[in-house]
């Protein structure tokens, strides 16, 4: 039989963002997924020597869309540690609770992308409707609706009053209600099931060793979670990784289904234990030391390397984000896979492109 | 492996208003609190630009001589660092977002002391509109 390459975006009804893939497909099989990145590069990593340090917490969080208080989560932690600022506890929880409204507004948004790839259209409307729920606390606490810009160099920015912590617990107990109603769906009713399971399996060994982190290493059985480290208030909440030992696009959506509920507990436990206080600490000085920062985004494990010198520019800061690490999995399940599987299983990953390319 | 998952859904749904609103003929009301379009108070400005050497946009140009303010509507990102850092409570942030345009021309306004948004549109610069830095 001979090969025919097929082009898989940048324009792609299934791809929220440009990325190419050039598919070499024998009949109805895809034999190599040969990608090509680059399409939405924009230097975000060399616009910290220009930008003050203060001010960049803008900058690293427009690197994504969706993980956007996370990633100026990470590298405000990573200057602080450089500066050795002590963050408040006030501060730390309030950090925890919309680093998890994120994790629940992506995951929500992963659901409805996937079932709008599977030709679902009800069920991602569904999933949708409920995120707006969250995305409306988040509106509500912070001002934005996705880029939050409330976190900030030695603290946070907003506090959340005692009203709106009850509104958000009388919120969460509705959005948890809705989302068990939706991940019922997902995880029994027959279509979704015939297009996930055993679809682009990956075994234990070989997430491993690709590098995978996130949904994509825990549902192939590695139990690793950065919140484990304990950044900000999760030393005082414990979080035990979700995980299924299948590896296929089933297991990957089930992993993610059930950490929605376990952010929804991670939020509860946090708004009742949320101690008070200050929310910020003053920052004066310049950064001077280097430092890595880990933490868990949605997608998964993102690294964070800061270098300063003394001035108010970085030297240099690099982000290797979850998407990146995910890649080479993702062109391994693509080997051997039916055409009509390629966008379920580009979707598995949760592709962020705009994260991977900065 | 079962069969009717979503129906229970659906049918619950079937029946319920949607919770999509008719817009644009029911505009979307922010919530309070609401990250939107960048109030200027004249009364109090010193003009000691240190909002035009914080905004991470460069969306203002403060003229300390001439006294002038001009915000650059398409630039400002609505983070609200100057509304911080402005030490005689000059800005504030609105709930509403800043209204669409279709010309580049009127996306500056002047802002002269005492004469709040009074200055006409200025014609657009291009990429001279950055704020010192």
């Amino acid at each position: 039989m001979a090969r025919t390459i097929i082009p898989f975006g940048p324009q792609h009804p299934v791809l929220p963002e440009p990325v190419h893939l050039d598919l070499v497909v024998e009949d109805e099989k895809v034999v190599e997924a040969r990608p090509s990145i680059g399409f939405i590069h924009r230097g975000l990593e060399k616009l910290a020597e220009k930008k003050d340090y203060v001010e960049f917490v803008y900058v690293a969080e427009r690197i994504c869309g969706i993980c956007s208080f996370i990633h100026g989560q990470s590298y405000c932690q990573a200057i602080e540690t450089i500066m050795n600022v002590t963050v408040p506890p006030r501060a730390l929880y309030l950090r925890t609770v919309w680093g998890e409204l994120s994790r629940i507004h992506s995951h929500l948004l992963w659901l409805g992308l996937l079932a709008d790839a599977m030709g679902f259209e009800s069920l991602f409307m569904h999933s949708w409707r409920v995120r707006e729920r969250v995305l409306n606390i988040i509106e509500a606490t912070t001002g934005g609706r996705v880029i939050f810009g409330s976190c900030k160099i030695g603290g946070v920015r907003r506090d959340i009053d005692p009203a709106m912590i009850t509104h958000i617990q009388s919120e969460m107990k509705t959005i948890e209600k809705e989302m068990r109603e939706i991940t019922t769906v997902f995880m029994n009713d027959r279509s979704v099931k015939s297009r996930l399971c055993g679809v682009g399996v990956l075994t234990k060994q070989e997430a491993y060793e690709l590098g995978c982190v996130g949904p994509m290493l825990r549902a192939s059985g590695v139990a690793q979670d950065m919140r484990k480290l304990g950044y900000a208030a999760y030393k005082d909440i414990p979080v035990e990784p979700i995980t299924r030992t299948e590896g296929d696009s089933y297991a990957r959506c089930a992993v993610r289904s059930e950490e929605l509920f376990q952010s929804v507990d991670i939020i509860r436990q946090a708004l009742e234990r949320i101690p008070d206080g200050e929310i910020a600490v003053k920052v004066t000085g310049n950064p001077n030391g280097e430092t890595i920062m880990r933490t868990e985004q949605p997608r998964g494990e993102v690294a964070y390397c800061v270098k300063a010198t003394g001035s108010k520019n970085l030297q240099r800061f690099r982000v290797r984000t979850p998407t990146f690490a995910n890649l080479p999995a993702m062109l391994k399940v693509l080997q051997g896979c039916d055409l009509a599987d390629v966008p379920v299983l580009v979707l598995t990953i949760d592709p962020c492109i705009s994260c991977t390319e900065r | 492996m079962a069969f009717f998952q979503m129906t229970s859904l659906v049918m619950k749904w079937i029946f319920r208003k949607p919770v999509t609103s008719r817009y644009p003929f029911e505009p979307r009301v922010p919530l309070a609190g609401s990250r939107g379009k960048l109030v200027f108070t004249d009364g109090n400005c010193v003009y000691c630009t240190a909002c035009a050497k914080k905004c991470p946009a460069n969306a203002l140009i403060v003229s300390r001589d001439k006294k002038t303010m001009e915000i650059d509507r398409l630039r400002c990102i609505s983070c609200g660092y100057c509304v911080d850092v402005c030490p005689k409570k000059s800005f504030s942030l609105g709930e509403a977002h800043s209204s669409p345009v279709t010309t580049k021309s009127s996306e500056l306004q002047i802002h002269k002391s005492g004469n709040e948004e009074t200055g006409a549109p200025k014609a657009a610069e291009g990429n001279s509109t950055s704020a010192p830095k």
